[in-house]
């Protein structure tokens, strides 16, 4: 029961937090013996300053920092060509990073792998610095055999997470440069039924390593009916196949503005967009970025027509810095613990532990026996083996002979057949070979 | 293989007016007739009480129209059938519960429907490829298609093969097929190329761009533009054919709707209201699109060309061009493998 010791008296004034174990005579509840209590060093004592201190300024001293740094943010594009990935990267960062399309001529090859292509551009807004990657994955969906199309994207994040492993084992590690893929935007087609069976092998493939965000393309065809029925279907089928895909963290202690704008992020997954890096005339004569239809024009920034609105605010407003969060503590963690654990490296548990020789004595001697019967188990499925395999082989060495002997004795049978029936030819006085004039009979009757 | 149909299905008319009923015979004597079959020259100077007669018995057995649909999953096949007919024909078959599995192969699905209008029966059969091109290995699923559409030349040919025949073989071919493509406003996908080559040799294949109104006017244009060279490039014979018999008048319809290949059409199963008139059409907040506006989309040309203008071609040039292909292909090998027989036996 090592309740730890307490390197500062309440002797000051102090009004102590209620879940304190203070050692007073007030009557308290005993404490709660928790395992991370016995491992921790002190309990956490809140208190309450008498004056200001100024470290309330150290939010603004990592702006600062970050300010000088500059910000790294890495997006991979994945969907079938046709899908509007360009336009709406070049829409969500109002720059054209991607210029127009070339479109392969009619007998052009067309590749027959997906490829990896990153483009990078530094766009800077009132004084923030956003070095941007966009990794693009043309090809993806598009051949006639669309099997493994997700294995080199796989590869592709993979081999970025083994160079961050690289560099954070490396002796000198003053320049870590982060080019992991932070967010995965999946376009999904508007069919209006539910996932296809790559979007699904997709997501299943690339959920634990990559914050996938998935949105619906060219959502401009479907009618707000059919975008909500849509997007129930995709989320069922999400949750049936056990996908996770990015969920924006809620914390308790955000005010209500910011819980509610995550609410409603959250309840607009996926996101129906549409993208437009041209600017057009809408009903009331403003110049908008959209797309102009005989029928009308859908506007882009509008919220009432599509979520591209939601998607940026998550994307680039609200969640970048969650999402290199995510990516860096727990996926890039998960994959590291692997790779590790995957080479052989075991986790020394002993380094938290206290020793205790006697224990640690009859622990060993446990492990050493039950070792023991391991080995003598495995001997002996060992040798149980070895005795199948020989009786295996008998039996089968005794089958060939049986079915030689069968052989032969057949053989022996038809020569004996064949020697009756010329004895019995020669006997009748009838030629040995057969005669032509039976052959004609096959030809009249067809 | 699904040969069967319904014996008996029962009539519908059509929602609203489709216009299949121009084959009806005219009331006046002099007027010139739609049937090319046995339309000549002189058909408008001679009186065409002959032809009125053959036209009467025609329209007394009534129609036979066969029509496949070709296409992914989620591009409104099934809609645009039933908005074409103005009658819901043909259920989606898309997936909805995440519990069912996807199709592992291309199915067929044919489905029989008679619609009546003004007198003039039209015997629909439609078949549905659900299926096709959903699966991430996609190699080889157009075989079920070819395999059903020879199959439907191979059991006609039985028929008329045998020594006694009806009188009246039900025909089964199929006389055109819908390929619906994605809009994705590139060009054709490479699994488009390899079906649309495949099909072309055996059918008449009318391209069709799907849900258009994800396309502007002026990516509708390039698209199609690049569709049809790609298609010109892979040399995929597509329907309208120009022939020897067919007159000035024809051979610029023909032209006309080459020009307009592939169809960019919408289709809607509901009814909007746009100026106090209801008509097909979906609702969205940035606007109606009417289906049967020509400014909006050409779903008004792919109704007329099917159903007033082609549909008899369609059906003869199923007989006289893909059957006589298929038959002379047949009963050559037939004397081959015969021969062959002959051979084998006399050796």
């Amino acid at each position: 029961m090592a309740e730890g010791h307490y390197d500062q008296s309440v002797s000051n004034g102090s009004i102590p937090h209620p879940r304190d174990h203070t050692p007073t005579a007030r009557p308290h509840p005993t404490p709660i013996q928790s395992q991370s209590q016995s491992q921790a060093q002190a309990p956490v004592i809140r208190k309450k300053l008498a004056s200001w201190v100024g470290f309330s300024n150290l939010p603004n001293q990592v702006h600062r920092r970050a300010m000088r740094r500059g910000f790294h943010f890495v997006t991979m594009v994945v969907g079938e060509s046709g899908l509007g990935k360009s336009t709406l990267i070049n829409t969500l960062f109002e720059t054209k990073l991607y210029g127009p399309k070339s479109v392969p001529q009619p007998g052009q090859d067309r590749g027959k792998t997906v490829q990896i292509e990153s483009t990078s551009a530094e766009i800077e807004e009132n004084g923030v610095r956003l070095k941007l990657t966009v990794v693009d994955t043309p090809g993806f969906g598009d051949f006639v055999n669309n099997d493994e199309s997700w294995k080199p994207i796989v590869d592709n994040i993979e081999a970025r997470f083994d160079a961050y492993l690289e560099q954070e084992n490396r002796v000198n590690r003053s320049k870590l440069v982060d080019n992991r893929v932070h967010a995965c935007i999946y376009f999904i087609q508007p069919t209006g039924h539910a996932l296809k069976p790559i979007d699904v092998e997709f997501m299943r493939r690339l959920h634990t390593k990559v914050n996938l965000i998935p949105v619906i393309a060219k959502s401009d065809t479907l009618t707000e009916e059919e975008v909500v029925l849509f997007k129930q279907r995709i989320l069922a089928d999400i949750a049936h196949h056990g996908i996770q895909i990015f969920q924006p963290p809620q914390y308790e202690n955000e005010d209500e503005e910011t819980i509610q704008e995550n609410e409603e992020i959250i309840s607009k997954v996926p996101f129906a967009v549409v993208g437009s890096d041209s600017l057009v005339n809408s009903q009331d004569g403003r110049q908008v970025r959209g797309r102009a239809y005989p029928w009308g024009t859908i506007e882009v920034d509008n919220e009432a027509h599509c979520d591209f609105v939601k998607l940026r605010q998550m994307l680039v407003r609200t969640h970048m810095e969650e999402l290199r969060e995510h990516t860096n503590e727990i996926l890039y963690e998960n994959y590291r613990t692997e790779k590790l654990r995957a080479m052989g490296v075991m986790q020394d548990e002993t380094v938290f532990k206290e020793t205790n020789p006697a224990v640690k004595q009859a622990e060993e001697r446990a492990m050493h026996e039950a070792k023991l019967a391991k080995m003598e188990a495995e001997m002996k499925m060992v040798f149980q083996q070895k005795v199948q395999e020989k009786e295996q082989k008998l039996k089968q060495s005794e089958e060939e002979l049986y079915s030689r002997h069968r052989e032969m004795k057949e053989a022996l049978e038809k020569q004996r057949l064949e020697l009756e029936d010329k004895k019995r030819r020669i006997e009748s006085g009838r030629p040995l070979t057969p005669e032509k004039g039976t052959k004609k009979r096959f030809g009249i009757g067809k | 293989m699904a040969t069967s149909m319904v014996s008996q299905p029962e009539e519908i008319t059509a929602g609203s007016y489709v216009g299949f009923d121009i084959h009806r015979p005219p009331s006046t004597l002099y007027r010139p007739v739609s049937l090319r079959s046995i339309a000549t020259p002189l058909t408008s100077l001679i009186p065409s009480a002959i032809t009125r007669q053959i036209e009467f018995k025609l329209v007394k057995r009534g129609f036979q129209f066969n029509v496949m649909v070709v296409g992914q999953t989620g591009l409104g096949k099934s809609t645009l059938i039933n908005t074409l007919f103005a009658s819901h024909l043909v259920e989606s078959k898309g997936r909805t519960e995440p519990e069912v599995a996807p199709r592992a192969t291309t199915e067929i699905h044919p489905q029989s429907h008679v619609i009546v209008e003004n007198g003039v029966k039209l015997r629909l059969n439609i078949i549905d490829t659900p299926g096709y091109g959903d699966q991430i290995n996609n190699d080889g699923c157009w075989d079920p298609i070819v395999k059903y559409i020879k199959d439907q030349h191979s059991a006609y040919l039985r028929k008329e093969l045998t020594a006694m025949r009806d009188r009246f073989i039900p025909d089964t071919r199929i006389h055109c097929c819908l390929f619906f493509i994605n809009p994705t406003g590139h060009t054709l996908k490479p699994i488009d190329i390899v079906v649309l080559k495949k099909l072309a040799e055996v059918v008449n294949v009318v391209p069709v761009i799907a849900k258009a109104d994800s396309l502007t006017l002026e990516e509708r244009e390039v698209f199609k533009q690049r569709v049809m060279s790609e298609m010109l490039h892979n040399q995929i014979r597509l329907y309208p054919f120009d022939s020897e018999d067919n007159d000035e008048e024809e051979l610029q319809l023909n032209e006309r709707i080459r020009e307009m290949l592939p169809f960019a059409v919408v289709g809607s199963e509901r009814t909007v209201v746009i100026d106090g008139k209801p008509v097909r059409g979906r609702k969205n907040r940035w606007g109606v699109i009417n289906c049967e506006d020509e400014r909006h989309c050409e779903f008004v040309y792919l109704r007329n060309f099917l159903t007033r203008t082609h549909l008899q071609d369609l059906i003869e040039t199923t007989a006289q061009i893909h059957y006589e292909t298929f038959r002379s292909k047949q009963l050559l090998a037939l004397k081959e493998s015969s021969a062959k027989a002959q051979q084998a036996s006399q050796a």
